[in-house]
């Protein structure tokens, strides 16, 4: 019974000494997912064979920062994903805006070229630390968060953007070169987490 | 016909005497924050799309108006995406909110975020709570539900 007692508060202790970690950092090692894309096919990171990283996007479709940015990730896909840099873009938000059937309904009408994945349980956001829509974390190609946080630095207009955060990323990358800025906050739609 | 007359009067009124929202500066908001009170300082950082914003600040009102200790402050961020504050002011007007209302006018959130809170991700809604008598602050990252502003209340006192 003692080492029952004693085994207990050791596990308790454990746990207490080392709170769960909100979130990945940059240079932490994601974790690869299985999720449900808008076309009804499961999807992972590992089914991009010839990927050389990846552009993780946490996007809404109702957030107007999401809206504001919309064509910048269709247009981010279109640059980066035949030099290996494929976009995946993950809705984890709660409510009816936010359901399945809108967001096949969103995806066929922009045509999107890349996985738009349904992180119904909010396992994967939660996992990541995505806090506010469009969060994006550049993956290497061993999952190494290599860069985390906003597109760039002007969501009001494409026009009045001078730091492109997420291309600078990337081209790093593909360059082998020191990526300038490894993360970066935003005003943002915070994701609408489920109520416990 | 007494009624439109009656309403017309009252969206009159409301236009009338609604407070206009002050746009302030980080180094203004920075001072706000920091400036000793006797009372609990509770700032909400909301806009006008943000759904769950606009869904608890009748609570954030409530708060303003029953408890006398307690002084709220609506910190409007819509100026990122909006830099006229005639949507903001509207609003204002229309909720004939009481709370203090002011807007951030400030560029680059990447470069000022962390100067408001170093936990917070920039994402809305959020509140902070902040006691200068105890020196403690609470910030929250997620919309607020009834109770919820009273129980931070109790955490910065004690």
């Amino acid at each position: 019974m003692k080492k029952v007692l004693m085994l207990v508060i050791c596990v308790v202790m454990f746990v207490a000494a080392n709170p769960v970690k909100n979130g990945y950092g940059v240079g932490d090692v994601a974790t690869d997912f299985k999720l449900k894309n808008v076309d009804g096919n499961m999807v992972s990171l590992a089914d991009f064979k010839d990927a050389k990283g990846y552009v993780v996007i946490f996007d809404c479709n109702t957030c107007p920062y999401s809206k504001a940015y919309n064509q910048r990730i269709i247009d981010l896909n279109q640059k980066y994903a035949a030099m290996g840099f494929p976009v995946i873009t993950i809705n984890a938000n709660e409510g009816s805006g936010d359901s399945y059937s809108e967001m096949v309904r969103i995806a066929n009408k922009k045509k999107y070229k890349f996985p738009y994945l349904y992180d119904e349980s909010q396992e994967v956001a939660k996992a990541y630390g995505a806090t506010n829509t469009p969060h994006v974390f550049v993956l290497s190609k061993d999952l190494k968060v290599s860069y985390m946080g906003a597109i760039d630095d002007s969501p009001r207009n494409a026009a009045g953007v001078t730091k492109r955060y997420v291309e600078d990323a990337v081209d790093a990358l593909l360059k082998g070169t020191i990526i300038p800025v490894t993360k970066t906050k935003a005003i943002g739609c915070g994701i609408k987490w489920k109520r416990i | 016909m007494r009624y439109p007359i009656t309403f017309l009067f009252t969206c009159l009124s409301i236009s009338l005497f609604a407070q206009e929202a002050q746009q302030i500066k980080l180094k203004d908001l920075q001072h706000i924050i920091a400036t000793p009170s006797d009372h609990i300082q509770v700032f909400n950082f909301w806009a006008t799309w943000c759904a769950p914003c606009v869904k608890e600040i009748p609570l954030l009102e409530k708060l303003n108006q029953e408890n006398q200790r307690v002084d709220v402050t609506l910190v409007s961020m819509d100026f990122d995406l909006d830099p006229n504050p005639d949507k903001v002011n509207r609003f204002v007007a229309r909720k004939n909110l009481q709370s203090k209302v002011v807007i951030l006018a400030e560029s680059d959130p990447n470069s000022w975020i962390d100067k408001i809170d170093k936990n917070w991700s920039g994402a809305l809604p959020a509140t902070l709570v902040v006691n200068t008598k105890t020196g403690k602050r609470k910030l929250v990252q997620k919309e607020l539900h009834e109770g919820d502003l009273e129980k931070l209340i109790e955490e910065v006192n004690n």
